[in-house]
């Protein structure tokens, strides 16, 4: 991941109950426990297979989807500028 | 820390829908804890909301317009310095900062500072002027053209293509999409603020605005960058919230370096989606949202009470990304003998 990618999620506040706040846009989001739980890892700067392993083990899930699941949160994370286009966990 | 016992006047108490700063700058003083003076609020009409909040000032007089004349204001400033003897005076409004910049010298003569930009300063930042200013700052500034003949109009698409923006001298933009909508907007701008009007290139992006006091010799005393978050139908600030951008500080801290300006000031950028930033205005005083900065940590109109007493301002904090403004309307109850005080003559005085 690029050191300003990760600097610019790390400097993303996200409450305990998930209330996201981006300090360049002024924006505010509300996350899920599962959409909080990827940010994070996102944050801790983890590649695509550490996420899927730790969201089976969290939530007890199958394999079904679950990295399109992923995919499609990133896809998420970019069109509010969080991610930048070219990135890929 | 020393307690300031001056007694500071505040113009812009006109605290409606489209608000003047002054309620805001007074908030912010109040709130300073070294602040021991007293408030002298200055209005245009004897409805203006700002008149009657006791809790804020201490004093209020009627002022002329500024159409009325230098003279006009010279006189009735005169009066309030022998009555309140007010040691400062914050103008906030666009349309009486040249007449204040004019009286500045006169003014410290009677015993009444200002801390404004100078007239150079002043006319640098114009909407004329700012491409020139923006030029020698290296800032990014959108393609602009003065036009004083409708008939150009018809001869800008080689340099500016539609839609475009155009600006009346003082105030007002509309963004036009074809010829007939430029030239209504072309004659609807000039009869209500004469000629020249500007033509800029439209861009599309997200607009930051950055409240900011320039010391005079190129340095910034504080700055805070703000995004509204929620806009009233006439496109004004109605909530915000500090923002973290480094790039909108250092673009703040090239326009004063190379203006050298004295004073506070407000800093319009618009930063596009391919994250270009451009400077698209300057306005010479503090912002109706500038309460703000104080909340976040930096007292910009106590730093400038300061200043202008020539003291140096005490260093400011880091101010706090994620504060926010919400406004909110509410009724002020008012004696009907307040409003014939004021009506009858021009002046109150609740402490």
């Amino acid at each position: 991941m690029e050191t300003n990618t990760l600097e610019r999620l790390k400097d993303l506040a996200i409450s305990e109950s998930g209330f996201l706040f981006d300090p360049y846009s002024g924006a505010t989001f509300t996350l899920n426990n599962t959409g909080k739980f990827i940010l994070q890892l996102l944050m801790d700067g983890k590649v695509i297979g550490e996420i899927e392993s730790a969201l089976k083990k969290k939530f007890e899930v199958g394999d079904e989807d679950l990295r399109n699941d992923i995919y499609e949160f990133v896809n998420l994370l970019k069109e509010n500028h969080f991610l930048p286009n070219g990135f890929t966990p | 820390m020393s307690e300031f016992n001056y007694v500071i006047g505040v113009t812009g108490l006109n605290a409606t829908d489209n608000p003047g700063p002054g309620i805001s700058v007074i908030r912010a003083l109040r709130a300073h804890p070294d602040f021991k003076g007293k408030i002298v609020g200055l209005a245009y009409d004897p409805l203006d909301p700002g008149l009657y909040p006791t809790d804020l000032i201490d004093s209020a007089y009627l002022m002329p317009f500024p159409s009325q004349g230098i003279d006009t204001l010279r006189q009735r400033l005169k009066y309030i310095k022998k009555v309140s003897n007010i040691s400062l005076l914050i103008p906030t409004l666009d349309s009486e900062i040249s007449a204040f910049i004019n009286l500045e010298s006169e003014l410290r003569e009677m015993g009444i500072r200002l801390f404004l930009p100078t007239k150079e300063q002043y006319d640098m930042r114009s909407k004329i002027r700012l491409a020139e200013v923006c030029e020698k700052a290296d800032l990014d500034f959108p393609r602009t053209k003065i036009i004083s003949d409708a008939e150009v109009l018809y001869q800008l698409s080689g340099e500016i293509s539609l839609p475009y923006v155009l600006k009346g001298i003082f105030y007002g933009a509309s963004v036009v999409q074809n010829m007939e909508e430029a030239l209504a907007a072309f004659y609807k701008t000039t009869a209500q603020w004469g000629l020249p009007v500007i033509i800029q290139e439209f861009l599309e992006g997200e607009e930051y605005d950055i409240v900011a006091v320039g010391d005079g010799s190129g340095h910034i005393v504080g700055a805070l960058p703000m995004k509204k978050t929620f806009l009233t139908d006439k496109g004004k600030g109605w909530a915000g919230v500090i923002v973290k951008d480094p790039r909108l500080l250092e673009i703040t801290e090239k326009f004063c370096r190379t203006t050298k300006w004295r004073g506070p000031c407000e800093v319009e950028v618009l930063k596009t989606r391919d994250e270009r930033y451009y400077l698209i205005e300057i306005n010479p005083r503090f912002p109706a949202w500038t309460y703000l900065c104080a909340g976040a940590g930096q007292n910009l109109p106590f730093a400038v009470a300061q200043l202008a007493m020539g003291m140096d301002p005490n260093p400011l904090p880091e101010y706090k990304v994620g504060t926010m403004f919400v406004r909110i309307s509410l009724e002020q109850i008012v004696r009907i003998e307040t409003l014939e005080e004021i009506i009858s003559k021009g002046e109150i005085h609740y402490r």
